[in-house]
């Protein structure tokens, strides 16, 4: 029973474990591993820390001491695998929870996050632990609560403000722009904006032109600005502990279509890097940067590559701004090829600023073209197969890395 | 003869006959004198506060001195920017003084206040300098920006002046955040947040004063009215420009913005009811003599007459001079006396503004974030730090 989940952990490219990420202690090995005898593959791990249970599994070995395969009772009392399993959503919620119980000066604003609980339900609960002037709902007014919340956070507050949608900050947008970005600037550094605005974005299920906005392209040139983009449950708590710390205003970028991602994420306390990207899958061909929603179609795309003999290396950029130039650079230096996938549009998007900087800084390591998926230049359509059309499908990442390493 | 003074304050040839040879009619610095303002006040869904001010002659002589500070360093400005040391956009305030001036003699440093450009003058009444406003105007280093906000960007933050804002009206939901925090930290202070008649019909504005009326917050909207957005009359441009009564359901009141006394009554009126009951709007009528800004010549739109009409009858500084004399708090030749100092404090600090020199290449970098990006990040088992940034 225990070996089997170990083989699945240690095996799978897919689920998006963070592995170099976390060191998930010593792997714990009940003595009654017996049914990998039946299954050919006897998978014996040394570990280092000390088995529990008596006799000769005290000196580190496993011994199949029972014909039959025992349930997994002698394992240590807590379950046979650390951490806790939640969907993303849940994660964002814990972070913010566990940022709010810790800093009182912490609080949340947007519509329908207190009383409704969300309408991605990241908030719910929220409201009745903390109370009504820590989970503010507020009336349809982006331009005037972003702009209170950057009010308050100037007097030090640090205020969590939702945009339902992330299309509907646009309405913030001279807000965000001038005064959260600029106002440490033009005030000689006397004034801080620790702000996290934060929402879902993206393409969704036919969700229509005005619901599937890309903002990232749009906040990309604000200075003073910092943005991040989860994907997965771990790096969403992550990113969210991060953001709601850090000094500077953040944008924190989710996805319609990853709320209900799940995944087991530790129970210790973890704070990311904002500024750094993550490894999913380390490779030798090519380099394959993308962000967000986009990561799946990788890595979907990768399974068919991987089939096929090629061994892309995808990188999870994680921080739209600024870039982590250091993991990306090292690994363009490795593989020479590089194809960014996003699913911002062609004009504009993060994937133009990408190839415009790494074009600037790794120029001699590059051995073809940078090739860059985009989404189209087109307001997403209603209609499913158009919206399938719109953004980047895995098929279009397999012929775009084939081409890249004829 | 007292009383017929006091009701007489704003005429003051009938005053000097009655004053004796010698010394000062009030022989203390802190009397408490009763003045009645110019203009009774006008309510919306309030009922106004007395028009009988209580004022010292110590207030009064800082009127006047704090008024012909701001009104000559505004007038410097002018100068400096003709001789093209002061560059970009530069609003100047003249006119208006009294509003700064007024206000902050009904608050405390705790209170918060947030304008737009028109910011000089508020600068220094919350206690910035002169050397400061100047080195920032022409893009010092010692400038209290350090040279790279400008005029727009003047702020104070341990007076609690916000700033200083350039796109009109967008200050106004930034106030009403400094309010809420002041709330959620439980302060006991209020932040003033000023507009001017052309940002009064911004929609922000309205959303803001609909979340500060809904969270009862300590927000008082004061709408420094000029009489013009820029080239636009305010008649132009607002089909109801009863600026205090825009508010609809939040209560409103009309002051004459040229009377120090009177806007010093309807701030204090307006902190204590914010305080108790969240958001009320002021409307200031006031009046700018230069154009809206250094590029306007401001006399496209409106009449000379009507620009020398306004200096003539309401003028703030003249009007607390008349005020002093009347009541003989001090003599004339102190007053000018006054002015002279005056004169010579702005001369002075503008000969160390132009010493102080540009900021440095380096500068271009500096503050746009907070450095070290405030977070320390490690992995889950808190063994392995992933990152300390510098």
């Amino acid at each position: 029973m225990a070996s089997l989940q170990m083989a699945a952990l240690l095996s799978a490219p897919s689920t998006p474990v963070p592995s170099d990420r976390v060191r998930l202690g010593a792997l714990r090995l009940s003595a009654s591993s017996s049914s990998t005898a039946r299954n050919g593959g006897a998978l014996v791990v040394r570990s280092e820390a000390k088995v529990s249970g008596g006799g000769a599994s005290a000196r580190g070995l496993s011994l199949i001491t029972h014909a039959v395969a025992e349930k997994a009772a002698a394992a240590s009392s807590a379950d046979s695998k650390p951490g806790h399993e939640l969907l993303l959503f849940e994660a964002l919620r814990e972070g913010l929870d566990e940022e709010m119980e810790r800093d009182p000066t912490v609080c949340v604003m947007g519509e329908d996050v207190g009383h409704y609980g969300g309408s991605y339900k990241v908030t719910k609960g929220l409201a009745t632990k903390y109370g009504d002037l820590r989970v503010l709902d507020t009336p349809i007014a982006e331009n005037s609560f972003t702009g209170m919340g950057i009010g308050s956070a100037m007097t030090g507050l640090r205020p969590v403000v939702e945009g339902m949608n992330m299309g509907f900050l646009l309405l913030a947008y001279n807000q965000i722009s001038n005064n959260c970005g600029m106002l440490h600037y033009t005030s000689g550094g006397q004034f801080k904006i620790p702000i996290v605005i934060r929402g879902p974005g993206g393409v969704g299920r036919q969700l229509g032109a005005e619901h599937s906005q890309r903002l990232e392209s749009y906040f990309q040139s604000i200075p003073g600005l910092q943005m991040v983009a989860c994907s997965t449950p771990y790096n969403a708590k992550g990113l969210m502990k991060a953001a709601i710390r850090s000094e500077n205003p953040v944008v924190l970028f989710e996805h319609v279509l990853l709320y209900n991602l799940k995944e087991r994420i530790p129970d210790e306390e973890y704070v990311l890097s904002l500024e750094e990207a993550e490894m999913v899958r380390p490779g030798e061909h090519v380099t394959i940067l993308t962000y967000s929603r986009m990561r799946y179609h990788v890595m979907q795309a990768a399974k068919t590559l991987v089939n096929k003999g090629y061994d892309p290396e995808v990188i999870d950029i994680r921080s739209l701004k600024p870039f982590d130039l250091y993991t990306i650079g090292n690994s363009i230096k490795k593989t020479h090829r590089v194809l960014i996938v996003e699913e911002c549009m062609r004009t504009g998007g993060i994937g133009a600023s990408l190839r415009s900087a790494i074009i600037d800084n790794f120029w001699d390591y590059l051995d073809a073209p940078i090739l860059c998926l985009s989404s189209q230049d087109v307001p997403t359509p209603y209609a499913g197969t158009l919206e399938n059309w719109t953004v980047v499908q895995p098929e279009q990442i397999v012929a775009a890395v084939e081409q890249l390493c004829k | 003869m007292a009383a017929a003074l006091l009701r007489r304050a704003s005429t003051s040839s009938s005053a000097s006959l009655l004053r004796p040879l010698s010394g000062r009619l009030f022989s203390s610095d802190e009397t408490v004198l009763s003045i009645e303002t110019s203009v009774p006040f006008t309510g919306h869904k309030i009922e106004p506060p007395s028009r009988m001010v209580d004022t010292t002659p110590k207030e009064l002589l800082s009127f006047f001195s704090d008024m012909a500070l701001m009104r000559r360093m505004e007038i410097a400005a002018d100068s400096l920017y003709k001789a093209k040391l002061i560059r970009g956009f530069c609003h100047l305030y003249d006119g208006q003084e009294a509003v700064a001036v007024g206000m902050e003699a009904a608050i405390t440093k705790a209170d918060g206040i947030i304008t737009a450009y028109r910011d000089h003058c508020t600068f220094l009444g919350r206690g910035g300098n002169l050397v400061q406003a100047f080195s920032e105007l022409m893009g010092r280093q010692a400038g209290c920006s350090n040279g790279k906000g400008g005029s727009m960007h003047f702020y104070k933050k341990d007076a609690s002046f916000y700033g200083g804002h350039g796109i009109v009206g967008a200050q106004v939901p930034l106030g009403c955040g400094v309010a809420f925090a002041q709330k959620y930290n439980k302060e006991g202070a209020v932040t003033f947040a000023l507009y001017g008649d052309g940002a009064a019909n911004q929609g922000q504005l309205f959303e803001a004063l609909n979340i500060s009326a809904l969270w009862d917050l300590p927000a008082i909207l004061v709408c420094e009215n000029n009489h013009y957005g820029m080239g636009t009359a305010e008649w132009r441009a607002a089909k109801s420009p009863a600026y205090y009564k825009r508010g609809d359901y939040v209560p409103g009141l009309k002051v004459d913005g040229m009377d120090a006394l009177a806007v010093k009554q309807a701030c204090k009126f307006a902190k204590e009811y914010a305080l108790a009951n969240g958001p009320i709007i002021l409307e200031m009528d006031t009046y700018r003599y230069h154009g809206h800004s250094m590029s306007d010549p401001g006399s496209t739109y409106r009449t000379r007459d009507e620009i020398s009409g306004v200096r003539q009858e309401r003028d703030p500084i003249e009007r607390v001079r008349k005020l002093i004399l009347a009541h003989d708090i001090a003599p004339a030749s102190e007053l000018k006396d006054i002015e002279k100092e005056v004169r010579k404090q702005v001369d002075d600090a503008i000969a160390q503004a132009k010493e102080s020199p540009m900021p440095d290449a380096s500068e271009l970098f500096t503050n746009v974030y907070v450095k070290g990006y405030g977070a320390e990040s490690f992995g889950a088992d808190r063994k392995e730090i992933r990152a300390t940034l510098p």
